[in-house]
């Protein structure tokens, strides 16, 4: 590869400029001629039978565009995995919230007026509201058990284990839901003619995702159908399958209007309408030797995805294939199921799955070294991953795997020893109390198992007469740094000037599907495929005469306006392809599940006001192995991100449900950690490279969701003496933990909830 | 946005003469607007029933913080921003200007005004507790004049207030008699920043030898109203800070706040932290002592 | 100047923005926001969550930093306005651009305009901010990507610059 210094260089962010100076283009800043705006009818029961639609007094409705279920022209689905999703609810109702009939207006302010003023007759059906009502069947709401799906992964003979235990661990987990909260509200634009179909632009993660679903809404063929992104303000996976239910909608609409129809959601309908983290419980029963090595367990994870199906499997499949973590399990049976609850589906964010095992699991672990009378880091140490073991899938642990070095670096960057015999000293007295907690984990990179092969995805280069050169890909920019790392691997591989190298803007007509920007795969496996149709570009132009294998910027640029002027567009794509030593048994849930692991040590210190109950997190160390750090400014901007929104999944982020609608639905309600909140969040890297990935990355997007959580509910044990097991954590969960310690017999209530 | 800006009057009157006027030819149309920071969000969110509002923005009189002998007066559109860079407010009033840096970001301080969140009357919000423990007197304007009425009871129930319809809030005054009590403030909020109180306390005291020679003690988002514990400041009066004293205080907070459980936290969260954060007043009066 | 108050809801407002003189024919309780983006053009001021919580619509009312949202235009008649595109041509405060860009400070974007205009009222008041002086400046704008770490070394770096000029 020669040297590289563009790749792992602090280059200038892409659009940086546009973004600092106001001049990005967000879905809400454009306009077009003729359009109008769109709103949304929306279910406020949870579940039932839909009878009359009335419109009431007090709006011309002549001046509306209405739509409903009929007008559908194609299918009446968001088509995803599973078809059961429907764009516009007909008959029944499953979720608040739900969709039913979509308005729209040429002047904005109308819209609220109106979409108050359609009255929905629902004669109410029993709901289903909470993961054990679904498991008791009393209504069957989907399919014929409530169940999305199941998984079950077993290794050696686990029931084997109890009999030789010298303890039985046993503990329940929980964590609750989180809203995505992009800063910028879910959004999209739809246009319509005969001539070219529906084209969409918008707020966005997966454009062959939308369109897919459009196709089949629509009843178009593939050329009929066109999205483009726009810039999009944050996403974290709340905009990976959502938005082709708002494209849909648009859709709709301008199909029946014959106008451009703009809809954009505001905070309150996009916090209660659309997806979220999936609630969760995990079981444990762990059997451990007298020295606290696991001889094997028992672990049931279960999800709840609301009423539909959506993407429940895939974040069900990666959560329990997490179950596992970082550690050696000879014998271990994980049953994992997601089951259907009247709730608003439950949807992709960062960690997909992860955090909520990964959570359960170092919990745990700490409990059995409570057992045991070891300490935290002792029983991580027995028991982590060693080079030549396996996973829970069977999946050969490589040889530059060192977790033992992590930890040790970790502890040593936290000064987690010298600072817990501190805090156990000074927390004899006074009214804050301090204490250190840690984690241990992995992330698996890419789609799980199979998942690549199916996704078969295609990157593109094409060079022009001026000698620039454009990536084509469908994997799109939403903060986390896709157009700067794709650019750097373009002209690393070419050797070319940073500033020559330009990313087409998302568009299905000009770009080729890259596969959806989600599973920390752009870098690792999109970033491959460029630097391949990169490579193959120089090879064209090589074979070609007009180039040498080692070229300057200025012979490329003359090789290509001669190539261009002979023979036509000078393009390159590359396909994915299937490492060959990643094997994997989708029946068995067994073998390489992922091509590549990215392995941390998290460790939190936090301080604990019993005055308040308030716990404040005061410093972070987050060091994790993630392969060759291709960007080290955007990189370390990952990390320090998602630790933040870690710590609010653990702290700050509550979702208070009422009868099945999300009713902190406001900035002011939903509280997410602000500049005053976080600590300086310290993060190393380690590197040991991937064969796999582009210039040896790995994924590192959703990495940092993983550990904060637990480790810094494992430090306000080592403050409080509390255990806590579920999240979020709040004062008042605090406050009830201590109270209980002290008086059994209370009874609290919750924070917003109703009997 | 959930409301039609074509279906509301906003006018912004010249002058404070003209203002009254107006609210008294159709009592209980026409609100008086300043920063807009509650307004304002009640209004995108379709929740606002009024539908007419004169703005009180730009009236210079209603800027001003005059300072007399023997009290402060603070116009009514006086935002927490200006209220923070007053140099004897920050210095003889230290939890009102405590509050002040507490109520939103900078950008929500630079709108925000005294009056207009006494008017709003939420019982959680930063400053009103301050304004209690400090004896504040408000000086409501209308075409009748000016009157002057205690603070203290000016909240009625929840968002009830004993103003007429067309009234508005002129000034607010504090009188210049604290200096030499030690004073406690703190807020509860779910985060650091940029949150709604779920408790909110301010106190002042005065101790000699031990014994509370006087004390005011006033909480928000503990009732409906933000309240003064008057009862528990009777009974602690003249009594000896120590063990029993603040066993007492705590059975005596619990018994006259009246906290809920709603969307922010829950109500035995916040009687204990609201005894709490007695107990922590009381310890730091206690040591204050030798600098009364 | 500032106007006198009119009866009138429709006459025409007028305000300075970025320097120019300009009008706005919406209803006077109409948002800025609303004015600055679908009136004037101005689509750099975001709207994140209509409740004066994130700061993405701040702009500078006289020099002060306000919540757009919150504002109706009303009560900005006769008073200068800054946008972030403002902040672009002015020769010293787009310096706090510069430093955003170069420190990571903008991920998505979003939130960045906002940042910025309450980076500069940080540093008007404050030339030389410490680190819990500039945690409180910024702590009405929310950023959900950058967990504000490389903001604060972005306004740090303005700062520094800033004050060497």
């Amino acid at each position: 590869m020669g040297d590289k210094h563009i790749v792992g260089a602090a280059v200038p962010r892409k659009e940086g400029r546009d973004k600092v100076t106001g001049a990005a283009r967000y879905v809400d800043d454009m306009t077009l001629p003729g359009m109008l705006y769109g709103a949304t009818v929306r279910s406020r029961v949870p579940r039932g039978r839909i009878k009359k639609i009335s419109f009431g007094a007090g709006v011309n409705w002549d001046e509306f565009v209405i739509v409903t279920a009929k007008d559908i022209p194609g299918k009446n689905c968001i088509a995803l995995i599973l078809e059961d999703q429907p764009c516009l609810a007909a008959e029944f109702v499953n979720h608040q919230e739900e969709p039913i009939l979509l308005l729209a207006h040429a002047e904005r302010h109308k819209l609220w007026k109106a979409v108050a003023a359609v009255d929905i007759e629902v004669e109410e059906l029993p709901a289903v509201l909470a993961i054990e009502d679904s498991e008791q069947r009393r209504e069957i709401i989907w399919g014929t058990d409530n169940i999305f799906k199941t998984f079950l992964i077993e290794k050696g003979q686990v029931d084997g284990v109890w009999a030789k235990a010298a303890h039985i661990v046993e503990g329940e987990y929980f964590t609750g839901a989180q809203e995505q909260l992009y800063i910028e509200n879910n959004g999209m634009i739809a246009a319509y003619d005969e001539q070219h179909g529906i084209t969409v632009w918008g707020s966005l993660q997966c454009p062959y995702y939308l369109h897919k679903a459009l196709m089949a809404l629509c009843g178009l063929p593939e050329e009929k159908v066109r999205v483009v992104q726009m810039e999009t303000g944050g996403a974290f996976g709340g905009k990976e399958e959502y938005p082709s239910m708002i494209a849909g909608h648009a859709a709709l609409l301008a199909r029946k209007s014959g106008r451009p129809v703009k809809i954009i959601y505001d905070r309150a309908e996009d916090m209660a309408a659309t997806t979220k983290r999936h609630p969760s419980r995990t079981r444990h029963r762990t059997a451990v030797d007298a020295h606290g090595k696991i001889l094997g367990g028992e672990i049931e994870f279960t999800i709840d995805g609301g009423a539909y199906a959506t993407l429940s499997a895939v974040v069900l499949s990666r959560g329990t294939i997490h179950a596992g973590g970082a550690y050696h399990w000879p014998n271990v049976r994980i049953r994992g199921k997601a089951v259907a609850t009247n709730i608003p589906p439950h949807g992709a964010f960062r960690g997909f799955g992860a955090p909520q095992s990964l959570f359960a699991l170092e919990r745990h672990m700490d409990r059995i070294a409570q057992v045991l009378g070891i300490s935290p880091v002792e029983i991580r140490r027995r028991n982590f991953l060693r080079p030549g073991q396996t996973t829970t899938t069977e999946q050969l642990v490589g040889a530059e795997t060192n977790l033992e070095h992590l930890l040790d670096r970790a502890l040593k960057l936290s000064q987690y020893e010298e600072k817990k015999k501190l805090f156990a000293l000074a927390n004899k007295s006074g009214n804050v109390k301090r204490g250190m907690g840690l984690a241990t984990f992995l992330h698996g990179a890419g789609f799980t198992g199979s998942g690549e092969r199916y996704l078969d995805s295609v990157a593109g280069v094409e060079a022009r007469t001026d000698g620039s050169v454009w990536v084509l890909v469908s994997s799109t920019e939403f903060g986390q740094g896709t157009n700067t790392v794709l650019c750097q691997i373009a002209a690393e591989a070419l050797g070319l000037r940073f500033a020559d190298v330009s990313i087409a803007q998302p568009d299905t007509r000009a770009v080729p599907n890259s596969g959806p920007t989600v599973a920390s795969r752009t870098v690792m496996v999109v970033g491959k495929l460029v630097q391949s149709a990169a490579l193959g570009l120089q090879q064209t132009l090589v074979a070609a005469g007009l180039l040498g294998e080692k070229s300057t910027p200025d012979e490329f640029r003359v090789a290509c306006t001669e190539y261009i002027a002979k023979r036509g567009a000078l393009r390159s794509y590359a396909r994915y392809q299937a490492p060959s030593d990643v094997f994997w048994d989708d029946q068995k849930y067994r073998g390489e599940a992922y091509a590549a692991f990215a392995w941390a040590a998290y460790v939190a210190e936090v301080a604990v006001d019993l005055t308040t109950y308030e716990t404040t997190v005061k410093d972070f160390v987050a060091l994790q192995e993630v392969g060759k750090v291709l960007h080290p400014l955007l990189a370390e901007g990952q990390i320090v991100g998602g630790v933040a929104q870690a710590i609010g999944f653990a702290l700050y982020e509550k979702v208070i449900w009422r009868n099945g609608r999300m009713v902190n639905n406001q900035m002011t309600n939903y509280i997410m950690p602000g500049a005053t909140d976080l600590p300086p969040i310290r993060v190393y890297f380690e590197e040991f490279g991937n064969p796999h990935g582009a210039y040896g990355a790995k994924g590192i997007g959703e990495l940092p969701m993983d550990g904060p959580a637990p480790a810094i509910i494992s430090a306000l044990e080592d403050a409080t003496g509390v255990r806590g097991s579920s999240i979020p954590f709040l004062p008042e969960d605090l406050f009830a933990a201590m109270r209980e310690k002290a008086n059994p017999e209370t009874v609290t209530t919750q924070a917003g909830e109703s009997a | 946005m959930r409301a039609d800006p074509v279906e509301y009057e906003c006018v912004a009157p010249g002058s404070l003469q003209e203002v009254v006027t107006l609210l008294a030819a159709e009592p209980g149309a026409w609100v008086p607007l300043a920063g807009g920071t509650d307004v304002m969000v009640l209004y995108a969110a379709g929740k606002l029933a009024a539908r007419k509002f004169v703005s009180i923005w730009n009236l210079p009189e209603l800027r001003r913080i005059v300072v007399r002998p023997d009290e402060i007066m603070m116009g009514a559109a006086c935002t927490y921003s200006s209220l923070r860079q007053h140099d004897l407010l920050g210095r003889e009033f230290q939890m009102l200007a405590a509050a002040a840096s507490w109520t939103g970001g900078i950008a929500n301080q630079n709108r925000g005004t005294l009056g207009g969140n006494i008017a709003n009357a939420s019982p959680a919000a930063d400053s009103l507790p301050a304004l209690l423990a400090y004896e504040a007197e408000l000086i409501l304007a209308s075409v009748r004049g000016d009157r002057r009425i205690s603070y203290q009871s000016f909240h009625q129930g929840y968002k009830q207030t004993t103003m007429a319809p067309d009234e508005l809030i002129r000034a607010v005054c504090l009188p210049r008699k604290f200096s030499g009590y030690s004073s406690y403030t703190r807020k509860v909020g779910a985060r650091r920043s940029q949150a709604i109180a779920k408790v909110c306390v301010a106190a002042l005291g005065k101790c000699a030898n031990g014994v509370i020679e006087d004390l005011r003690v006033a909480f928000g988002s503990v009732a409906p109203v933000p309240l003064r514990l008057v009862k528990l400041e009777a009974a602690l009066k003249g009594r000896e800070i120590g063990r029993e004293l603040h066993d007492l205080a705590r059975k005596l907070v619990a018994a006259e706040i009246a906290p809920i459980t709603d969307i922010r936290s829950n109500l035995e969260y916040r009687v204990a932290v609201a005894q709490n954060l007695m107990a922590e007043f009381l310890e730091q009066l206690a040591s204050s002592e030798s600098r009364a | 100047m500032r106007e006198p108050g009119k009866a009138s809801a429709r006459s025409p407002l007028s305000f300075s923005v970025n320097g120019e003189t300009r009008r706005a024919t919406a209803p006077p309780m109409s948002r800025l926001l609303d004015v600055l983006r679908d009136e004037l053009g101005l689509t750099g001021t975001k709207e994140g969550c209509g409740e004066g919580e994130c700061g993405s619509c701040a702009v500078l009312m006289d020099g002060l930093l306000v919540n757009s949202c919150l504002v109706p235009v009303l009560e900005a008649a006769g008073t200068k306005i800054t946008t972030i595109e403002g902040i672009t041509h002015d020769e010293q405060w787009r310096e706090v651009q510069a430093a955003f860009l170069e420190c990571g400070g903008a991920q998505c974007g979003i939130c960045t305009p906002g940042m910025v205009l309450a980076t500069v009222e940080l540093l008007r008041k404050n030339a030389l901010p410490t680190d819990e002086e500039i945690r409180e400046g910024l702590a009405g704008n929310l950023c959900r990507c950058t967990g504000y770490l490389h903001i604060f070394k972005a306004v740090a770096k303005a700062a520094r610059r800033n004050r060497a000029r």
